[in-house]
């Protein structure tokens, strides 16, 4: 157990969860937004909330930010139970930075940012605005008009504004959506600060690298939760562990070296190799021990091996697995 | 229900500090009134002297009236619908404020400039009055009664004016129709004060008090209504 596993362990023995989602549906009239949702984020947790445009994403953090009321289910948010009632007090413990930055255009940055420190009652918040705009390395434009910003600092000032309060629970909705590559490094950097001081992030985008390299877990959906899990479970439980072999010349009896092979599940021609190349897929339970294996086969029939490697199924290749089922399941 | 006196300041400063840097939005609060102060005193100073007794049968100032229904009409109305278009009310709705809250800042920030238009324009007449008009004209139009009902009248008008404008403003997809309909919603007021001014209603101390008990109640009420019509989901999700 990793470190930051025993920590979130750890956490969720002696607290209860960040987020608790059970059956959670909206619906807009006829149109379902999103059905039967039920998952937990635990406390300190990065969770990545992932779909397609029209998936039901903004939706279902706009719900849980007590900005529209479920049609079914129940849901607590920071602790406490997703209910009219309890509006004021959920938005306290969390804060949201929608996908759209949403700032007053003619205000300077410190101004925005000094409305919403009252609007959550922060206290010292002239501290607190000079806190959140060295963490988005802002503070020399703390008095520029925020119309005069491009998008990648206009969402920079949005995301200082959502960590005025020090949430608990912060929403983060496509946090680098318009950001140059830079700067959605620096937004990574921030968040895996946040996560350090114990901040839970549910953080929805479509930058599936982004979200492999945050998260702790990924939920994938497509109005309805199609998968979630830790994003190599997910991948061992979409896609074989395979083995990528290149030899000099295709193999003459590729199916007598592989099909006997301990730990081998089955084998492919990887399509014609590139100037003659031989190229295999071959499915392993476990590639640590299979490889050694293929490596003494490929030798014993003289085969002049030019690589063997794991062949890794990323994130993407998972979301687009799943998503291309429903495609599939619409169009029948 | 209780009310955080910190939020309401912070909406109420945010919008003032918005509505100075909008120099169309200034040119429009600025425009109206001063066409309502130049028109009676034009006509007021070039009154004679013996005219002043069919003055005194009138209620020219109370004219005035339609200063505080008509400046913040336009405000109000895109005080929400405005918000919308810009993307900036989700922000601010995601934050602890109470609906009461967010409206009651809203309502505030559009009643200060116009009051204190209303009452900038409604002195700068009396001066240019007592200064210039003929002698025994300000004696005939400037009396205590419709003074007093200038000054009780202005802000609760004003606050009617806020009230019809936001009700519009939060069931509005579109900043320019909200204006329109809004002004048209404060038309009633602008024929009362008239009808006041042309002496048709025939003013009297005790009928000021009376409208400005009515108003205030009414005021009252307004925010309540405009509370409960409110919807979150609507202006969020636009889908109701």
């Amino acid at each position: 157990m990793s470190q930051r596993d025993a920590t979130l362990t750890t956490a969720r023995k002696g607290n209860p969860p960040a987020l608790s989602v059970d059956h959670l549906s909206k619906r807009f009239g006829e149109r379902l937004a999103f059905d039967d949702l039920s998952f937990e984020v635990g406390r300190g947790e990065v969770f990545g909330f992932l779909g397609p445009n029209g998936a039901g994403k903004t939706t279902a953090v706009r719900t849980l930010g007590t900005l529209l009321a479920p049609t079914s289910g129940t849901a607590s948010v920071a602790g406490i139970p997703l209910s009219p009632e309890n509006g004021v007090e959920i938005r306290r413990r969390i804060a949201i930075m929608p996908e759209s930055p949403g700032l007053y255009l003619r205000l300077s940055v410190v101004e925005n940012l000094e409305c919403f420190a009252d609007l959550y009652e922060v206290p010292n918040p002239v501290d607190r605005i000079d806190q959140a705009l060295r963490a988005v390395n802002m503070s020399d434009r703390a008095h520029d008009p925020c119309g005069t910003l491009s998008k990648g600092l206009r969402q920079r000032v949005a995301l200082a504004r959502a960590l005025l309060s020090d949430p608990e629970v912060l929403f983060l909705d496509e946090p680098t959506s318009g950001l140059d590559p830079v700067a959605a490094r620096d937004v990574h950097e921030l968040i895996d600060e946040l996560r350090k001081r114990g901040v839970t992030i549910f953080l929805t985008t479509h930058r599936l690298g982004e979200a492999e390299r945050l998260c702790d877990r990924v939920a994938i959906l497509n109005t309805t939760l199609r998968t979630i899990g830790r994003p190599d479970e997910l991948r061992d439980r979409l896609f074989a562990k395979t083995l990528k072999v290149l030899t000099r010349v295709p193999l003459p009896e590729p199916g007598s070296v592989f099909a006997a092979l301990a730990g081998v599940s089955g084998w492919q021609q990887n399509g014609p190799g590139q100037d003659g190349v031989g190229s295999y897929l071959i499915a392993v339970s476990d590639p640590a021990i299979a490889a050694p294996a293929v490596t003494q086969a490929l030798v014993a029939v003289g085969a002049d091996v030019l690589s063997i490697s794991e062949s890794r199924h990323s994130l993407e290749d998972v979301y687009l697995e799943l998503i291309d089922e429903d495609i599939e399941a619409d169009r029948r | 229900m209780s009310l955080s006196t910190r939020r309401i300041r912070a909406i109420v400063r945010k919008e003032l500090k918005d509505y100075r840097r909008n120099r169309t939005l200034v040119v429009t609060m600025t425009i109206l009134p001063l066409i309502f102060l130049i028109q009676p005193t034009v006509v007021i100073l070039l009154y004679h002297k013996e005219s002043a007794a069919a003055l005194a049968q009138g209620h020219a100032l109370l004219y005035m009236l339609a200063i505080p229904a008509l400046v913040p009409a336009a405000v109000a109305a895109a005080a929400v619908v405005g918000e919308r278009q810009q993307s900036t009310l989700e922000p601010v709705l995601t934050t602890p404020i109470t609906r009461e809250e967010f409206l009651l800042g809203k309502a505030l920030a559009a009643l200060i400039p116009s009051v204190a238009i209303a009452y900038a324009v409604y002195a700068a007449f009396v001066i240019l009055v007592i200064l210039f008009a003929q002698p025994g004209v300000p004696a005939a139009i400037l009396r205590a009664p419709d003074i007093l009902a200038q000054v009780l009248l202005t802000p609760l008008i004003a606050a009617w004016s806020i009230w019809v404008g936001l009700a519009i403003s939060t069931r509005s997809s579109d900043v320019r129709v909200a204006q329109q309909i809004s002004l048209l919603g404060n038309l009633p007021l602008f024929a009362v004060s008239s009808l006041v001014a042309f002496d048709v209603i025939h003013a009297t101390l005790g009928l000021a008090l009376a409208l400005a008990a009515l108003l205030l109640v009414l005021d009252v009420v307004g925010w309540r209504i405009v509370s409960a019509m409110f919807d979150r989901e609507r202006l969020i999700a636009d889908t109701r």
